[in-house]
């Protein structure tokens, strides 16, 4: 390579190194609010802002589903591993909601640390398999051990 | 080092003979391939136990965004080739397979508003991975229009170059972006370290999809890029041949 060309390609390196390093500062200020939702570890300890509409998000606790028998009102448990959050909502669930499923809801949290939601959206993860196969994992007992090993929800 | 087959791919009628050879090969293998991939993942592969049959969008969904971000880097790429070693051919590649990741990224973008509806139950979230894939369309966009705008043609490689370049920095963001933050987009079911996290019979048509949509990049950018060359180069002797054995083919 002549010495004209290594010079042009020193130059461009050098530029796309900078506006490397720029947009990683930028993206490292900005990294809470790049998040789409807060886990419930972190609205416990309190990192979550106060009084305005956040999203939380994490797995919905097994056996934490209440639905009110009169109206679309229902309230369940959102965890994380560590920590809890509940959560009331009035209105049409997604379909892949269900418990152990992960979802992130939208809403306020008011006095009581409940956080009463106007969306819910469900969040599937990266595994997709046929029926006949999720429910051979269920007869054998391995699913908990399948799910258990693909959960990252902790931050 | 030798450099001669690198310079070689800088003469506009020696690419515009090999392109003319690879091109049926290219365009046989992604009517094929895409053919085989449509209605073996739409109608053959079995159904997700969660998404049932929505979840078959993915054989659109991901050969798009995988072929969004590549062109992307193609034309960093092409751009960097054009700016160092100022190969005119690079401009061409850079300024005709733009168009064409726009157009995928669209498609993923489109497809995966309409897959997010019945799964997550909304059709847009302002995660990081769908905001940055918007930002990538708005990239192609930049270098669209950026090409258009100028008049002389030195300066708008130059200008596109740099943009291509520089807009480079948001393909690792979009590719890392469902793990750097907490994102309602699942993270990625294809590492190239682990095995992917779907059974055989549902990545191998997945697989044949990709392809296919790389050799239908490959023969649309061949195609673009040849006509292109013989706009530029019309008034070169090669090409007035050229033109005069197409014209009288038909004739």
């Amino acid at each position: 390579m002549n010495p004209v060309r290594k010079k042009r390609l020193f130059i461009i390196l050098a530029i796309l190194a900078g506006v490397g390093i720029a947009v990683a500062l930028a993206l490292s200020a900005l990294q809470q609010n790049i998040n789409l939702f807060y886990t419930p570890s972190q609205i416990a300890a309190g990192e979550a802002p106060q009084g305005t509409r956040i999203r939380a998000g994490g797995l919905v606790e097994q056996g934490s589903v209440e639905r009110s028998s009169d109206s679309l009102g229902v309230s369940f448990r959102v965890t994380d591993g560590a920590s809890t959050v509940t959560i009331r909502y009035q209105g049409i669930l997604p379909d892949l909601f269900r418990e152990g499923q992960g979802i992130v809801a939208l809403g306020r949290v008011n006095e009581q640390g409940v956080l009463v939601a106007d969306e819910v959206l469900a969040k599937h993860d990266e595994n997709y398999m046929p029926p006949e196969v999720s429910q051979a994992l269920e007869k054998s007992g391995m699913m908990k051990h399948y799910e258990g090993g693909k959960q990252e929800y902790q931050q | 080092m030798n450099w001669t087959w690198f310079h070689k791919l800088g003469s506009p009628k020696w690419f515009y003979e090999i392109s003319g050879r690879w091109l049926p090969w290219l365009a046989w293998a992604a009517l094929l391939l895409i053919a085989v991939g449509t209605v073996w993942g739409l109608a053959f592969a079995p159904q997700d136990y969660q998404q049932g049959n929505s979840f078959r969008i993915i054989y659109i969904h991901v050969p798009a965004a995988f072929l969004a971000q590549s062109i992307y880097v193609m034309l960093a790429v092409a751009g960097l080739v054009g700016l160092v070693w100022k190969m005119k051919l690079a401009d061409v590649a850079l300024q005709q397979a733009a168009p064409i990741g726009a157009w995928m990224t669209f498609i993923a973008l489109l497809t995966g508003a309409v897959w997010g509806k019945p799964t997550w139950g909304a059709w847009w979230v302002w995660d990081a991975r769908l905001t940055s894939m918007l930002i990538l369309l708005f990239l192609y966009f930049g270098v669209i229009a950026l090409g258009q705008a100028i008049s002389n043609r030195d300066s708008a490689a130059k200008a596109c170059a740099v943009l291509s370049i520089v807009g480079v920095v948001n393909i690792p963001i979009i590719k890392y972006s469902v793990e750097w933050w907490n994102t309602l987009h699942q993270p990625a079911t294809f590492k190239v370290t682990e095995k992917p996290a779907m059974p055989v019979e549902m990545w191998l048509p997945l697989l044949v999809m990709v392809i296919g949509f790389y050799c239908f990049f490959a023969a649309v950018l061949l195609m673009r890029m040849r006509l292109e060359v013989l706009r530029r180069e019309a008034r070169s002797s090669w090409v007035k041949s050229e033109i005069r054995t197409l014209v009288g083919k038909d004739a």
